[in-house]
């Protein structure tokens, strides 16, 4: 079973997104409401993916992407950004700090299946 | 020449004659022998060639069946090909419709999960950003005593900038009083902003009592455009948003006038301090 960590402050978008997973086989979603709620489930969870929001309170997307790459135990997993923010300076930023794909909001269920197959 | 000699060259006359008959003989024996070889190799020859010739039409034919079966696979295979491209764009389409229901059913469920009036605000605010893409808008209800609709909540934009509306005045005015959902031709996000002005404004409805209306003046940079799922997602905030604001609202208050009742019965059923 791969555990994927969705860290979203938005109840709406944690439950839409834990439905697409859903259809991805032998996964197994893991809800984390920020930043460091993500760091503290990365801790006691053994995580295979990162689908991370960028505006969140306590910490936002962005620097947990940043901690998530300097720490060894966590450094190679993957990480997609799903975030509103569409330009391209704001894909650019989240690629160069580490993450591995940039879904910007609202997003197509089948782009987001796909993209984490990719990844897993 | 004497008897015995005249009897032998008679013999010998008569020998030489049986000889010749029998030379001939044989000559007519060769060539008989000829005659029947040559008869042998020209049936030998018909039989080989009619064999060959009954073959070759046994093998016509069965090419012609091999043939025919051939068209016949491929007409079939190409039957088959063309139901999988009809099985795979009604896949495309029923996953399409499967993600479309999934977002419905998350909103609506999310709308209805509380009866807090602030967290389902929070919930439309969440639902027409990430659900629909918007950057700029205003839920805007309509004020009893005034008859004007008021924001009550916003994203993207300060609650100062946002309007205050007669019903039936302007674009906004007139989808409370109509309860008719308006979208703008032009969903460009290089319109200057305009309170009065929405590039989207859906009713919210109960029924056909309209309480209030969403205005979003602003999509998000990678939004270009609505699909078949924001028609939906539109009708349904018309209705199930109502919903959920008025009940919540009206929870809300009820909650409120019932601690305040509570609050004065309590005082009444105080003993009196001497």
């Amino acid at each position: 079973m791969r555990n994927i960590l969705v860290v979203e402050d938005s109840p709406t978008m944690r439950q839409l997104i834990s439905f697409a997973i859903k259809r991805v086989p032998n996964s197994h979603v893991i809800e984390a409401t920020d930043g460091v709620d993500a760091l503290k489930k990365l801790s006691s969870e053994k995580i295979d993916l990162i689908l991370a929001d960028i505006n969140m309170p306590v910490m936002d997307g962005l620097k947990l992407v940043s901690l998530v790459r300097g720490n060894p135990s966590y450094k190679d997993i993957p990480i997609i950004i799903v975030t509103t923010e569409g330009a391209e300076e704001d894909r650019k930023r989240a690629i160069a700090i580490g993450a591995n794909a940039y879904l910007p909001k609202p997003i197509q269920t089948q782009e987001l299946i796909k993209l984490v197959n990719g990844f897993l | 020449m004497s008897e015995k000699e005249t009897a032998y060259t008679n013999k010998a006359d008569e020998f030489l004659q049986m000889f010749r008959k029998g030379e001939e003989f044989t000559k007519e024996l060769l060539k008989e022998n000829e005659k029947l070889r040559y008869r042998i190799a020209q049936l030998t020859e018909t039989v080989q060639r009619s064999g060959d010739e009954a073959r070759t039409k046994i093998y016509e034919n069965r090419i012609q069946l091999l043939e025919e079966e051939l068209s016949s696979l491929r007409e079939r295979f190409m039957q088959v090909e063309q139901e999988n491209k009809d099985f795979a764009s009604k896949y495309i389409e029923v996953e399409e419709e499967n993600n479309n229901l999934a977002n419905l059913y998350v909103a609506s469920y999310q709308l209805h999960s509380t009866l807090d009036f602030s967290e389902v605000l929070r919930i439309v605010l969440e639902i027409v950003i990430n659900l629909i893409g918007a950057e700029k808008f205003t839920v805007l209800l309509i004020e009893d005593k005034t008859n004007e609709l008021v924001a009550v909540c916003t994203e993207g934009m300060a609650m100062s900038e946002a309007p205050k509306v007669k019903i039936g005045d302007g674009t906004i005015g007139t989808v409370a009083k109509e309860g008719e959902s308006f979208f703008a031709q032009d969903l460009s996000n290089v319109r200057e902003f305009n309170p009065l002005d929405p590039i989207v404004c859906i009713p919210l409805k109960i029924k056909e009592h309209v309480i209030g209306v969403i205005a979003i003046y602003k999509l998000l940079v990678q939004k270009d455009g609505f699909t078949n799922v924001d028609y939906e997602l539109f009708n349904l905030l018309a209705g199930h948003a109502a919903t959920a604001i008025f009940s919540s609202r009206m929870y809300t208050q009820s909650e409120r006038k019932l601690t305040t009742i509570q609050s004065f019965l309590d005082l009444l059923k105080e003993k009196p301090r001497r």
